[in-house]
C-alpha cells in the first residue's frame, strides 16, 4: 500500500462549524459495484435478480466439498474496462486471496478477493460538484487507490421465523468490483458527486447497471474529522450504504457525532458502524470487530490472473465515449456547462438528447430536453426509458417551432398533448388548428381592434415603449395564442409608432 | 515463530472451534512442533526467487460468460440440517 497523501487544500466552504474552530471532513469511499455478466465470477450459475431462493446456485457457489472455481473471462474484461474508465493502471498480472470469516451467508467460510495484487491499480476521476447558485460546477480530482474483483456473499433474512435466520445463496459468488478511493473527498456534496460520477462511468461502460435499489452498487464510507489542514484523524467506517441520499445523511450524522466527541475532550475509536435510515443515525457494529482478523492468504485453487497488453488494447479500442468526453463535445456544440453536465449525467438522457439534436439546433434541443422533458419526467417520477414522448416526437415539435408553424408557447401545449395522448406533433397541430396565424391581414385586424378599444393605453405606450408588451398580450389573447409574436410586435411598433 | 496459549485460543475462536484450557495447552505444543518443522524452510535463501504458484507453467483456465449451471435448489439444500422452501435455516444471526 502506498502512503496516504493529502492532495487537497482546505476550503472553508466545506467546513463544519465547531465550538472553538471549524472542522474539516475527510472521506474515502469503497464502492462495491456488481459486475454486469450473465454468469457468476467462478461458476456457471446465473446472476439474474429476483429469482426463487437458492435457484441460481451451483455446487461451487454452495461451497460443496471438492468444487473448484473457474474464472469467468467476461468479468475480467469488465474489470479492465472499468479500470480504463477510471484512467487507472491495469495490472497484467493479479492474484486472488482468501479473506476468511464466518457468517451463514458465506458458505465457503472465506471470500475470494484480491488483497495483495489487485487487477487495477491507481487512477483518477474528475467529479463535478454543484451546480452552485450561478449554475457553475467545481471540478475536483479524486484519486482511485485500486479496483479489485471479489465474490459477493449470499443474503440472510431475519424476519421469517422467530428463532431462525433464512439464507438464500443466489448472490453468492456474483462478481463484484470493489473500487477504493483515496481519502480525497472533503464534503458531503463531493461524496455524492463522486458516487454519481462512478455510477455514470460504469453505466456508460456497461460494466455495472448502477442500480442501487437492487444492491448493484453500495458503498462503505470512511469518515474522519480534523482541524482544517491538520493530520488525518481516526476514521470510522460506515458499512453498506445503499443510496446516495442515505450516504449524505450517514456522513452528516457521523461527522457531527465525531465532532461532539472531540469537543467534549474525547477521542474517536476506529470502528465499523451501521447506518440506520429509519432513525437517521449510525451505530457501532461491535460484532464485526473480532472478525476483522481476516487471515488473508493466496487462494491455492486459483493461478495468477495474467493477460498481455494486446488484451487490454483491444478492450480500450472498443470503449464507448465516456461522460467527460461527451460533456466536452456537447460544450463544443454550444451548450452551457450546466446543460452539458445534466445531459451527460445519464447515458440514456444523453442518447435521447443526441437524437433530438440530430440535424437541429443543439441549444434548443437541450432546453426542451432539460426543461420540458426531464421536468415532466421528474414530476411524474418516470425514467427516461419510460418517457411517453419519444425523441422523434420532441424533435418534431422543435421543427414546428423552427418552421414558425407554432410559437414556443403553443409548443408547450403540443408537448402536453403528445405526453398525454401520443401522436405526431405536426398532425396534432394541423387537426386541432393550433398553427399560428402568419396571415398578416388577420393579425392586423386583431391589432387594430385592440388599438381602437384602448386609446388611453396607446397614449401611454407612446410615452413608455415598454407598454407595448401589454398590447402583445392582448393580441395573443384575442388570437388564442396563435398569432406569430414576431409579426404582432412589428405591427404594433409600426401602428403605435413606438 | 511460536504461538502462545492466548494466540491458540484466538485462532480457535476465529475458526469457531470450542476448546478447553487444557486442550489449548496441548494444541499450543502441537502447533509449535509443526511451526518448528516448517521453519526449517527458512534456511533456504529465496532472495529474488519468484513465488511458485504452480508446478507446471500454464495460464489459468477461464470460462465463457455462459449460464450452464444452477437451478438445482433441491440438490443444493439436500444436506441442510434445517430448511424451508429451499431456504437454508440457521440459528438467528442479527446485526
Amino acid at each position: 500500500m502506498t502512503a496516504i497523501v493529502d492532495t487537497r487544500t482546505p476550503n472553508p466552504k466545506n467546513f463544519f462549524p465547531g465550538q472553538d474552530h471549524d472542522w474539516e471532513l475527510v472521506i474515502g469511499l469503497e464502492v462495491h459495484a456488481q459486475v454486469t455478466s450473465e454468469a457468476k465470477l467462478f461458476s456457471g450459475a446465473s446472476t439474474g435478480f429476483g429469482a426463487e431462493q437458492n435457484s441460481h446456485v451451483s455446487l461451487v457457489d454452495a461451497a460443496m466439498p471438492g468444487m473448484l472455481p473457474v474464472i469467468n473471462e467476461e468479468c475480467v474484461k469488465q474489470a479492465v474496462r472499468t479500470g480504463l474508465g477510471l484512467n487507472a493502471m491495469i495490472n497484467n498480472r493479479s492474484a486472488f486471496d482468501r479473506k476468511n470469516y464466518f457468517y451463514p451467508d458465506l458458505p465457503q467460510g472465506y471470500q475470494i478477493s484480491q488483497l495483495y495484487h489487485p487487477i487495477v491499480g491507481e487512477g483518477t476521476i474528475t467529479i463535478q460538484v454543484g451546480p452552485d447558485k450561478d449554475g457553475k460546477f467545481e471540478s475536483v480530482d479524486v484519486g482511485i487507490e485500486r479496483l479489485h474483483l471479489e465474490q459477493d456473499a449470499g443474503k440472510s433474512m431475519h424476519d421469517q421465523h422467530p428463532t431462525m435466520s433464512y439464507v438464500d445463496l443466489n448472490r453468492s459468488g456474483v462478481a463484484l468490483m470493489e473500487i477504493v478511493s483515496k481519502p480525497d473527498i472533503r464534503s458531503i456534496d463531493e461524496a455524492k458527486a463522486y458516487v454519481t460520477k462512478l455510477r455514470s462511468i460504469v453505466r456508460y461502460l456497461g460494466t455495472c447497471d448502477g442500480n442501487m435499489d437492487q444492491g448493484s452498487m453500495r458503498a462503505d464510507v470512511n469518515v474522519s474529522v480534523r482541524k482544517p489542514g491538520s493530520d488525518f484523524g481516526t476514521r470510522c467506517e460506515i458499512k453498506n450504504v445503499n443510496s446516495i441520499r442515505f450516504m449524505g445523511q450517514a456522513i452528516d450524522y457521523e461527522a457531527r457525532r465525531q465532532i461532539d466527541i472531540m469537543e467534549a475532550g474525547g477521542s474517536i475509536e476506529q470502528e465499523t458502524r451501521l447506518f440506520d435510515p429509519v432513525k437517521g443515525e449510525t451505530r457501532s457494529m461491535r460484532s464485526k470487530e473480532e472478525a476483522h482478523d481476516y487471515r488473508y492468504f493466496p487462494d491455492p485453487d486459483l493461478l495468477p490472473l495474467e493477460f498481455d497488453d494486446a488484451f487490454v488494447e483491444e478492450l480500450k479500442a472498443d470503449l464507448p465515449e465516456l461522460p467527460d468526453e461527451k460533456r466536452a463535445r456537447f460544450m463544443a456544440d454550444g451548450l452551457s456547462e450546466y446543460d452539458a453536465s445534466i445531459l451527460v449525467s445519464d447515458k440514456a438522457i444523453a442518447d435521447y438528447f443526441e437524437q433530438v439534436a440530430s440535424g437541429r439546433d443543439a441549444k434548443m434541443a437541450a432546453n426542451w430536453t432539460i426543461n420540458d422533458l426531464l421536468g415532466a419526467l421528474n414530476k411524474d417520477g418516470k425514467s427516461i426509458e419510460d418517457s411517453p414522448v419519444t425523441a422523434a416526437q420532441l424533435g418534431g415539435i422543435i421543427d414546428l417551432i423552427k418552421a414558425d408553424t407554432i410559437s414556443g408557447k403553443i409548443a408547450k401545449d403540443v408537448f402536453e398533448i403528445v405526453w398525454n395522448e401520443g401522436g405526431d406533433p405536426a398532425k396534432i397541430v394541423e387537426d386541432r388548428g393550433m398553427a399560428q396565424v402568419t396571415d398578416t391581414g388577420a393579425i392586423e385586424a386583431a391589432v387594430d381592434e385592440i388599438i381602437a378599444a384602448n386609446p388611453d393605453k396607446v397614449e401611454q405606450a407612446r410615452e413608455k415603449p415598454n407598454m407595448i408588451g401589454w398590447f402583445v398580450g392582448q393580441v395573443m389573447k384575442a388570437t388564442r395564442g396563435k398569432a406569430n409574436p414576431k409579426a404582432v410586435n412589428e405591427l404594433l411598433r409600426v401602428k403605435i409608432g413606438g | 515463530m511460536s504461538v502462545d496459549q492466548s494466540t491458540v485460543k484466538r485462532v480457535a475462536k476465529l475458526a469457531r472451534i470450542a476448546i478447553t484450557d487444557n486442550r489449548a495447552e496441548e494444541l499450543r505444543d502441537e502447533l509449535n512442533t509443526i511451526l518448528g518443522f516448517v521453519e526449517q524452510l527458512d534456511e533456504v535463501d529465496v532472495d529474488g526467487v519468484e513465488p511458485m504458484t504452480s508446478v507446471v507453467d500454464f495460464d489459468m483456465k477461464k470460462r465463457a460468460d455462459t449460464v450452464n449451471d444452477g437451478e438445482i435448489a433441491d440438490d443444493v439444500t439436500a444436506n441442510a440440517p434445517a430448511k424451508d422452501e429451499h431456504f437454508f435455516m440457521v440459528p438467528k444471526v442479527v446485526e
